[in-house]
């Protein structure tokens, strides 16, 4: 019965925006399923588990077999997807009552069934699903499910259902394979945690905190170390015996996008670091390591145009020694004795900045312009590596953002507990012709009540509607606060803006005296030439 | 059936612009816009427009659309024709037949001359503790929809959606679930068949449901406890079941709820892209039009050589009647598919 469980579990997945209730779907899933179903089904959704037993050209098969041609034609054109086309006009032979079929078994037989037969084999499972039903089979057989679940908000929603804490979840997670037996026995409190051995995993990662003025006051300069915030990805490297893997910040694997750094991990350690595209030392924008993520796998050419390096900032594991609890400054000796000894390719360490005091670091903080630094960390010189986000261990000290004063120009709505708020707002600046060009889209920064008067005023002075999205009068002027500007092929204004948000909203600013798109362009300049300073 | 030498419908049941106009009855059917003797199948406004001299309807239509229109808007005088109950008009013999549509509705039969016509107005098949069932008339001519003609449209049975509502509420008891649903028809359903499922909480609804529960009501069609949403404390409205109409469910009206979980009920809600477009988190596929099995199966009930078309997609549809011998003609009747889910829903409009 489980294959219908899973397609009611998919569908609301698929449809719900919130995380919460996400996370309340598989949280019911996990308690609600036997093993080995509900593992199978967590593996299905993450992705550990992806079928190819069905190509596109089999799903055409299956409905040429069951419908006149014209009628299949009109509900392809109809529906636009494959999948759900075959899944809703698919009709039951008559008189079929067998059960529908369990997770495992679709698992078990698939895996044994020969190809030729793998057609029929599908046809026979189909007649026993409603609609729903047969579209999670088929996009489960094509590896196509897509739903939206990461890895991470599963082992959020193991560590909800289970008491245990998220970052134990992580730390065996990837030392345990679907359909996870025994990481549910241990869950339920029917067994020990799971032991990963030699297999490569993940370690929680250290975070820092935003610091705020109070936190700054209190600051003893002696007692803190400083490194700059590099702007790419942070990752976490392991390698020894059991091989070699790149995780995200989230513990995803990104081995694959990164055969590059994978080739280099010939040691046996565990580190933390910043992942980077390096060209001759110098760090690349961060829209050039954007080419490189969320690929599964990646070209030579790609490779080459956009070589990826690792700015080291952490030792975690030596070999077998676990060098979490000792302090920042020891770890810091023995990241450099075996960086030096190691001297892996394509990773550098991150240079410590020296500082006499707290105000003097302040301004190397103002300091600091190039794109590719986004502020400074500080690190408590005793602290050790702790999992999480714990107050007063580390700070993120990101420099002053730049701000423009920008024209609001569309806004779109938003999704969950904002989809009937008009919240996303894409804003422009003037170019020399008197023409609005935009130059980015922000979806925070303001009040509820900011949000409120916003969403009023756009249904107020819509001036046009495309789907969505409505354009209103020129009549609203942001300051939106952003990170760095880079040129960009994307917006008709040729730039784009790291991280924007609305700052405020500048009630009192007529939009004919909002920035111009030379004062923008002018900053990319800024931010090229402090880094080519730097350099 | 027809006799040899009774005249074929095409002769006395004509096409006009202001829609079918039988013509030595000196009716229309369902005109769309205002005429002198109008025969009005149900009380859609697709269907039901106001103005017309003399109105021929059930007494639950009549009901309905005097609601809708007000006093003397809905025919400047009312005819009641109860089901089954013939009624000779400048010699053409016209009754009225269960459509099984919404409350009300009716299957307008004609009979010229020895040759036989039935206009369905908009029909389903499956029960509905709100509609007196569909019964099928045999006929020379069958004037249907097509709203759901494509073999993708089959929807499931209401009961299982409802369950899976349920489900949800269970789950989310904290959040409110509001369903996006036409006033007339749809909302009474939904209510009835979460009565049928044991669901005896009160059910809080739009104002703009308020008055036709009311016409049911008093029509004796029991609803249980109905309570205004608009008044209603957020915190009383966690765990609570609100029916509202689809362009209120993901806009501002919908603030005042709990965390809302927006559903809604609809055939159109099977195919998953045009649930994403509104925004929708919990489709309910629960339809008051036939669908794909249902029009084909009504056309074997009916027996007729030759069906109509009157709106929706109808190349699936003449395609298929091809197939079993069955002449099939595309009417393309204008202003039809105004109200309930005869289009499929746009992005929910502001107010």
């Amino acid at each position: 019965m489980s294959l219908p469980a899973f397609a009611e579990l998919l569908e609301r997945l698929v449809f719900t925006p919130g995380r919460n209730a996400k996370l309340a779907l598989l949280v019911q899933w996990f308690a609600a399923q036997p093993d080995p179903e509900r593992g199978i089904g967590l593996a299905a959704l993450t992705d550990e588990l992806v079928f190819s037993a069905a190509k596109p050209g089999m799903i055409r098969d299956l409905g040429a077999s069951r419908i006149d041609p014209e009628l299949w034609r009109l509900s392809y054109d109809y529906v636009g997807d494959l999948a759900e086309t075959l899944a809703l006009v698919w009709q039951p032979r008559a008189g079929v009552n067998a059960p529908p079929p369990a997770l495992s078994d679709v698992v078990e037989a698939l895996q044994t069934t020969a190809k030729a037969e793998i057609p029929a084999l599908i046809a026979g499972w189909l007649d026993t699903l409603d609609a729903g039903g047969r579209l999670a089979l088929i996009k489960l057989v094509t590896g196509g499910l897509r739903v939206g679940v990461s890895a991470r908000l599963a082992r959020v929603a193991l560590a909800e259902w289970s008491g245990q804490r998220v970052e134990d979840i992580e730390e065996v997670w990837h030392g345990v394979a679907w359909p996870y037996a025994p990481l549910f026995h241990w869950l339920e409190g029917h067994a020990e945690r799971p032991d990963p051995r030699d297999q490569p995993i993940f370690r929680p990662l250290m975070l820092a905190h935003p610091l705020e003025a109070p936190d700054l006051a209190a600051l003893q300069a002696e007692a803190w170390r400083a490194e700059w915030k590099w702007d790419g990805i942070r990752v976490q490297l392991t390698a020894g015996p059991g091989g070699a893997r790149l995780w995200s910040r989230g513990g995803e694997d990104i081995s694959g996008a990164f055969p590059d750094i994978l080739a280099a991990m010939d040691f046996h350690a565990v580190l933390d670091g910043e992942l980077l595209v390096l060209r001759e030392g110098e760090v690349a924008p961060f829209a050039d390591l954007q080419q490189r993520l969320n690929r599964k796998s990646v070209t030579a050419k790609m490779q080459r145009d956009f070589p990826a390096a690792v700015r080291l900032y952490d030792l975690l594991f030596d070999g077998t020694e676990d060098l979490r609890p000792l302090p920042f400054d020891a770890r810091r000796a023995r990241l450099e004795s075996w960086h030096a000894r190691a001297a892996p390719a394509r990773m550098d360490l991150s240079a410590l900045v020296p500082f006499d005091s707290i105000d003097m670091l302040g301004r190397i903080r103002d300091g600091a312009r190039a794109a590719s630094i986004e502020g400074l960390m500080l690190k408590r010189a005793d602290a050790p590596y702790v999992a999480g986000r714990t107050k007063g261990l580390w700070w993120k000290w990101k420099r002053d953002p730049l701000t423009v004063d920008a024209v609001l120009m569309y806004a779109q709505r938003g999704h969950g507990k904002r989809s009937s708020f008009y919240s996303d707002y894409t804003f422009g600046v003037w170019r020399d012709d008197g023409e609005l060009v935009p130059i980015g889209k922000a979806y925070s920064g303001y009040t509820d009540d900011e949000l409120a008067w916003l969403d009023r005023w756009i249904r107020n002075n819509t001036t046009n509607r495309f789907g969505p999205v409505r354009e209103v009068e020129r009549g609203i002027v942001f300051e939106v606060a952003f990170d760095a500007a880079q040129r960009s092929t994307r917006h008709k204004s040729g730039v784009a803006l790291r991280f924007p948000r609305i700052a405020r909203i500048r009630r009192d600013k007529p939009p004919e005296e909002a920035d111009r798109l030379e004062t923008v362009e002018a900053m990319i300049d800024v931010t090229l030439a402090e880094r080519n300073r730097a350099g | 059936m027809r006799p040899v030498t009774a005249p074929h419908p095409e002769t006395w049941l004509k096409v006009t612009p202001s829609g079918l106009f039988c013509e030595p009855g000196g009716f229309f059917i369902d005109p769309t816009r205002a005429v002198d003797r109008a025969v009005i199948s149900h009380g859609h406004s697709d269907h039901a427009r106001p103005g017309h001299t003399h109105v021929l309807a059930t007494c639950e239509t009549l009901a309905i659309m005097t609601q809708r229109m007000g006093q003397g808007r809905a025919g400047e005088t009312q005819q009641a024709l109860p089901l089954n109950d013939p009624l000779t008009i400048n010699g053409v013999r016209v009754w009225l037949r269960p459509a099984g549509h919404v409350l009300g509705s009716a299957q307008v039969c004609m009979d010229w001359q020895g040759s036989r016509a039935v206009v369905s107005g908009d029909y389903k098949r499956r029960p509905d503790p709100t509609a007196t069932p569909f019964e099928p008339e045999p006929c020379d001519v069958f004037v249907t929809e097509a709203t759901f003609a494509l073999p993708v449209f089959r929807h499931p049975p209401a009961e299982a959606e409802i369950a899976r509502l349920l489900r949800s509420v269970a789950l989310f008891p904290e959040r409110t679930h509001v369903i996006g649903c036409y006033s007339l028809g749809k909302c009474q359903r939904m209510i009835a068949l979460l009565r049928q499922a044991g669901w005896d909480r009160p059910i809080h609804l739009h104002g703009a449901h308020v008055a036709l529960c009311r016409v049911y009501e008093a029509l004796g069609v029991k609803l249980g406890e109905l309570r205004a949403a608009t008044v209603a404390k957020k915190d009383d409205l966690k765990g609570a079941i609100v029916l509202a109409p689809p362009s209120a469910v993901a806009d501002r009206w919908a603030r005042r709820l709990a965390e809302p979980v927006v559903c809604v009920a609809s055939g159109w809600m099977r195919v998953r892209q045009r649930a994403r477009q509104g925004g929708v988190e919990l489709p309910l596929v629960i339809s008051d039009h036939a669908d794909w099995d249902e029009l084909l199966a009504t056309a074997d009930d009916v027996q007729a050589p030759e069906i109509w078309v009157t709106h929706g997609r109808e190349d699936a549809l003449i395609h298929a009647l091809a197939q079993r011998g069955i002449r099939g003609r595309a009417l393309h009747l204008v202003g039809r598919g105004e109200e309930d889910e005869a289009e499929p829903p746009a992005e929910a409009a502001a107010p």
